[in-house]
């Protein structure tokens, strides 16, 4: 009974458990399933709207800028969550050293009167 | 405190680096305890990379054998509609595997190798993909019950204590409940169809209803790694418990579906608070995810040849980008 398919032919063809069935094939050897040259890792930002900036939507791997645009609108604007896009090199980015982190975002701290809350002698006041 | 943390450290490390490891330790435990985010290049201990490492992968390569039992419904789903939107889901799945490979590259795998792993049969997927799709009604109950049951178990991964792998379900989950939706209208369509439309959906059911409540993994008590994973903020949740709800919210819809759940011992414990479902055939999930399931070796098999089929297409890309940019180069 399969009112929507083809009776003759099964949609799989192992529609019985095969318990002895081998695991898999036995692998190609190392060697050539490393002859390919990979493909360099991209990182995509995507505008989601006129007005809003680029944000970070992930990353992919892409042989060059035009691959890397068309894979990235495919897999990060699938349901019109972008109108424009950014594609980077990955090995491009510099970023702080995460070791660093306290040190390197040191200097802001104790600086409390750069934030207009540190100002409370005007409270009340309208409009400031 | 700081001498504790130094004995956890293999002993052949400079004074240093003990100190960098002991100072890692100290921030990664703080992060965690605080149910804060873990980054790519923060340190963090050997285990948790290897657990992530492995909890991603199999995901992403789920995702990605998940196409399968779909694919093969799209040259006979029942109209254009219903062909347009498989092809989307299907769609989703890659996309969904490839933000998931992302994320496990974060922790120093490289994407090649997870793919010749995957081909090679050295890599584990869920247990579910191997299981065969036989009529149009399965269309219906992977979408509902297999889709559904993912859904249960990612939400709470959204909170992951690892970033990239967190993102990454964000993004999933949002996409997933359309996949839900439209296996229900699948079921739904049938049930309200001729008798033997419905005939088809509630075997449909049948078949999916077991194997998609194993998707959770092993009950708690013979789940080992569960423990650390939860005190990791990886998992949120037991596996019994996440199945306990699915079992719940099952119970409720397949009454709109006017189909039944096959599984007889279905009660809500009311000392409990919780769903409890009939046994489950344990020994066959273990037997699937050994490799000896219905489809493993057809998945992989499929698998291998789509990537070999491709080869020519990604190096006919890399030569033309390779012209491309002498071409600039000579410009």
């Amino acid at each position: 009974m399969a009112p929507h398919g083809n009776p003759e032919e099964p949609a799989s063809s192992a529609s019985e458990i095969k318990r002895e069935a081998p695991k898999v094939a036995a692998a190609t050897p190392a060697e050539q399933q490393h002859h390919e040259t990979p493909w360099s890792l991209w990182e995509v930002f995507v505008r989601s709207s006129r007005g809003l900036s680029h944000v970070h939507a992930g990353s992919l791997h892409a042989p060059d800028a035009a691959m890397a645009l068309r894979n990235a609108r495919d897999l990060y604007t699938r349901r019109n969550e972008g109108v424009s896009i950014w594609v980077v090199p990955a090995e491009a980015i510099s970023s702080s050293d995460p070791d660093s982190k306290g040190a390197f975002f040191e200097s802001p701290q104790g600086k409390d009167y750069r934030h207009a809350t540190y100002y409370t002698k005007s409270e009340g006041v309208k409009h400031l | 405190m700081a001498s504790q943390n130094l004995q956890s450290v293999p002993a052949e490390l400079s004074p240093e680096e003990q100190e960098r490891e002991a100072a890692g330790k100290a921030y990664f435990d703080r992060i965690i305890s605080e149910d804060s985010r873990i980054e790519p290049r923060d340190w963090m201990p050997e285990a948790y990379r290897k657990t992530l490492l492995r909890q991603i992968s199999q995901h992403a390569h789920s995702e990605i054998i998940g196409m399968q039992p779909e694919a093969n419904w799209i040259t006979r789903a029942p109209s254009l509609k219903r062909k347009s939107i498989l092809m989307a889901k299907v769609q989703d799945e890659a996309g969904h595997g490839l933000y998931l490979y992302s994320a496990a590259e974060t922790l120093g795998q490289t994407r090649d190798k997870m793919m010749d792993d995957l081909i090679a049969g050295k890599a584990r997927y869920s247990s579910i993909f191997n299981y065969p799709a036989i009529s149009w009604a399965d269309m219906g109950a992977i979408g509902w019950l297999v889709d559904g049951a993912a859904i249960c178990n990612q939400v709470p991964l959204c909170r992951a204590s690892y970033g990239p792998y967190g993102r990454a379900m964000v993004r999933i989950c949002k996409e997933e409940s359309f996949h839900q939706r439209q296996g229900f209208e699948i079921l739904l369509e049938l049930s309200n169809g001729t008798p033997a439309q419905k005939q088809m959906a509630q075997e449909a059911v049948n078949r999916w209803y077991a194997p998609s409540l194993m998707m959770f993994g092993p009950p708690d008590d013979d789940s080992p790694n569960s423990k650390q994973s939860m005190a990791w903020n990886i998992k949120r949740f037991s596996n019994d418990e996440l199945r306990s709800r699915f079992v719940g919210m099952m119970v409720e819809q397949v009454k709109v579906l006017g189909l039944t759940l096959p599984d007889k011992d279905i009660r809500f414990n009311e000392e409990t608070k919780k769903w409890e479902h009939g046994p489950l055939d344990w020994n066959e999930f273990k037997e699937v995810l050994a490799g000896r399931g219905p489809c493993n070796s057809q998945r992989t098999e499929r698998r291998r040849e789509a990537h070999e089929n491709g080869a020519w297409v990604r190096e006919a890309a890399v030569a033309y980008a390779r012209k491309q940019a002498q071409k600039e180069h000579a410009a």
